[in-house]
């Protein structure tokens, strides 16, 4: 029996929006789509008129509906952005390649100029490299903590005001989770920000506009917009932690759909107790990076990367920081504890 | 596709089988016939030895109970509260001076009238939790939850701030008990249940919390060492029934539950990093401010409203997706009419003007979300009709609008499902 929209009643409804369970035809599902993320983007100040925006883009699903969708806004509410395309090139042969070519395709598409920075020409280390010494358990650390500065740095060449990011709600949601299972108590209280602070200290701020939009609904406005993404889970995430929270989420979905939001629901209304001790942010004094240690946790991993020791920024090993600065070899004990990588 | 493909031999992480340890680690002498943690083995007699050990220690470590205090045991007949319960029959039981020193009372709330058990089937479970707490000496107390509803607004008064554990007088509280020795005296206890709840001078908020907290915090026991620990307990009859029951229809419970207990098998740590994680947060909201008003706690769970959020929030989300997905409220409610008609004029009260025989009326089941948090909004989206909601509820209404706004609730509730 074909079902009205809830919103127009006038035309069929083709979707059943998973947020609310409302019965929606195209249009209107993708004008409350897309408003949803203009209310955001307004409600939060997320932009001010005239800066220059970096859009992370993968290639995949988030990126490639985040691009289009400010594009849209911007012409629409006239934000008066500079719209350009940021990608970062991690190295792992048959997904990064293939998602890279969908980027330059959404270039040409979405008329964005863009911009690729690869870890091969900023560290030294491609992502298969790096899990061949590294193994297959800690690897999203190394490229998640590389990716991050990466992005960074490509804004800073193309001396951008701002950077957005296409995390969704399910990502916020799967932080909040995991940050409890974890006991990290700093990220629990950070991560459900929309915007990183900008306190003009060289780190440019970034947002994240899709915080509220659920996955699924990114995939449907993909699909019934025909837009052109790269659909492939990277190949080495399998074995990583917050899988565990994604199928949790996953499930919790699946009984109750508001699930999601409630989770960043109470991530935003957490507080921490007085006492508790939280981590200063510094500087990096070898780079000049943010970071809250004497070294920036990238300078950790590289190093261990180049010393041949890959457990070096796994786990806490605050005190070799200053050895490592002062280029020491450091004893044999501490090596023979940093070399064991447990595959 | 060659990198893809490549051969990882021996970097898939697996877990290496570890072999099985046939000596208690403690004692070194005795069978051991089960594994805590990782890999520590302990016999039957060691292992009951620690389970009290780290009970005894969540007590002292707390330092909530002073002597000679009643202390209200919460037993719902599951393996956690029975395991508890055996722990404090014990812990009395002991001759040495580390005895016991408080008075206990059980608690036990037939909660069968919301999980639609028999008449029968409750009188059932009810007469057999009677014989076992009898059995125990204890004073003891049978309610069913429905009660809650017959009890004045003034009983259920929420937690306020955290406790301060660290209390200076409770040293000088146990000296003192052990210098005067004195004999605890019977009292009724049937009316000190009703008082603890009142913001009494002898009970205060912060004791109370405290009290909540603590014995909560037997989940820094597994669930696996509880249930070792109940099948060596006192008790013979286990109310595994009661347990599984009960959790049946709250699957996002059991859903965690289940998750957690594979992630700890997995990550040994899991359990313990949860709890201090929690232990690092505040557990109450504190209130805006000094004065509260009454319509700033949520209307069902009495907890501080958590819904007067600035504008860039999740909830402010949920409720601009609510509006952009569905046509003006004021539209849909065109086959509302018949039957609110009937329901509001059977009160025996006016529409009056903006009531709902009025083709403009507008929906007010706004004033009913005002007053609830944002969970008590999730658990009131599944309610179909308000007809049955509690007396106080209706008070809390009528306080804050006028009558008429009242009915036009009622009337919302009755005909459609809760918007939310």
């Amino acid at each position: 029996m074909p079902v009205q929209c809830s919103n127009c009643v006038q035309r069929r409804a083709v979707l059943k929006r998973p947020k609310t369970g409302h019965s929606l035809c195209k249009d209107c599902f993708f004008w409350a789509f897309e408003e949803e993320i203009h209310q955001t983007i307004v409600s939060a100040g997320l932009f001010n008129r005239g800066e220059t925006v970096a859009i992370g883009a993968s290639g995949g699903k988030d990126s490639t509906v985040l691009a289009h969708v400010m594009k849209v806004l911007n012409e629409r509410y006239g934000y008066g952005l500079d719209l350009l395309l940021l990608s970062v090139d991690e190295g792992i042969t048959g997904y990064r390649d293939d998602s890279l070519e969908t980027v330059k395709r959404n270039q040409q598409q979405y008329e964005l100029p863009l911009k690729i920075v690869s870890y091969e020409e900023l560290y030294g280390w491609t992502m298969d490299a790096i899990v061949k010494q590294v193994g297959l358990k800690n690897n999203c650390t190394f490229c998640g903590v590389f990716r991050r500065q990466a992005l960074d740095r490509g804004a800073m060449m193309l001396k951008v005001d701002r950077i957005c990011t296409g995390h969704n709600a399910d990502d916020v949601a799967e932080t909040v989770l995991m940050n409890v299972l974890r006991g990290d108590i700093a990220r629990l209280r950070r991560c459900t920000s929309i915007s990183t602070a900008s306190d003009g200290e060289g780190a440019i701020p970034r947002c994240k506009p899709l915080k509220y939009a659920y996955e699924k609904e990114i995939v449907l406005y993909a699909y019934f917009k025909k837009l052109d993404y790269f659909s492939t889970e990277c190949i080495y995430s399998p074995n990583a932690y917050r899988g565990h929270a994604r199928t949790f989420l996953k499930d919790l979905e699946s009984i109750r759909p508001s699930s999601i939001i409630d989770v960043i629901h109470s991530g935003e209304t957490l507080s921490i107790k007085e006492g508790v001790k939280m981590p200063v942010q510094g500087t990096c004094s070898r780079c000049g990076y943010i970071s809250s240690q004497a070294l920036c946790k990238s300078c950790v991993l590289l190093e261990g990367l180049n010393r041949g020791l890959p457990k070096l920024g796994i786990g806490k090993h605050h005190r070799l920081h200053g050895k490592i600065l002062a280029q020491e070899s450091l004893t044999e004990q501490e090596e023979k504890k940093l070399k064991a990588v447990d595959f | 596709m060659c990198q893809v493909e490549e051969d990882y031999n021996g970097l898939e992480c697996n877990q290496e089988k570890i072999p099985v340890p046939t000596k208690c680690m403690k004692c070194k002498e005795g069978t051991a016939v089960l594994i805590i943690r990782v890999n520590d083995a302990f016999c039957r007699s060691c292992f009951k030895e620690y389970f009290i050990h780290k009970f005894r220690a969540m007590l002292g470590k707390n330092r909530v109970i002073f002597p000679q205090e009643k202390v209200l045991l919460a037993v719902s007949g599951g393996a956690a509260s029975c395991s508890m319960l055996s722990q404090v029959q014990e812990g009395l039981s002991r001759e040495a001076p580390k005895k016991f020193r408080f008075v206990p009372g059980i608690i036990y709330i037939d909660d069968g009238g919301a999980c639609g058990r028999s008449a029968e089937e409750r009188q059932r479970s009810n007469a057999l939790l009677k014989s076992i707490f009898t059995e125990t000496g204890f004073t003891y107390f049978i309610v069913s939850l429905e009660q809650v509803f017959s009890l004045p607004t003034s009983v259920l008064v929420p937690g306020t701030s955290d406790p301060d554990p660290s209390n200076p007088s409770y040293k000088q509280a146990v000296d003192q008990y052990i210098k005067e020795k004195q004999t605890l005296t019977e009292e009724n206890v049937a009316s000190a249940v009703a008082q603890l709840s009142i913001a009494d001078s002898a009970y205060s908020p912060e004791r109370k919390l405290a009290l909540e907290r603590l014995f909560s915090s037997m989940k820094t026991l597994t669930a696996k060492e509880d249930m070792l620990q109940t099948l060596r307990s006192v008790f013979s009859k286990l109310l595994y029934s009661f347990c599984f029951y009960f959790l049946s229809f709250l699957s996002i419970q059991r859903l965690t539950e289940s998750f957690v207990t594979n992630l700890q098998s997995d990550f040994p740590s899991t359990v313990s990093t949860i709890y201090r994680t929690s232990e690092k947060l505040h557990t109450v909201m504190p209130p805006q401010s000094q004065t509260a008003e009454p319509a700033s706690k949520c209307l069902l769970c009495h907890c501080t409203l958590d819904t007067k959020v600035d504008k860039a929030s999740a909830f402010h989300a949920t409720l601009v997706s609510e509006q952009l997905s569905q046509i003006k409220l004021q539209d849909s409610s065109l086959d509302a009419p018949a039957q609110s008609a009937e329901q509001c004029c059977t009160e025996g009260q006016g529409c009056g003007p903006g009531g709902c025989c009025s083709s403009n009326r507008l929906p007010s089941h706004q004033d009913l979300k005002m007053l609830l948090c944002y969970s008590c909004r999730l658990t009131i989206k599944d309610m179909v009709s308000l007809r049955k909601a509690p007396h106080s509820w209706v008070q809390s209404l009528r306080v804050l609008h006028s009558s008429n706004s009242f009915y036009d609730v009622v009337d919302d509730m009755a005909s459609q499902q809760f918007h939310m």
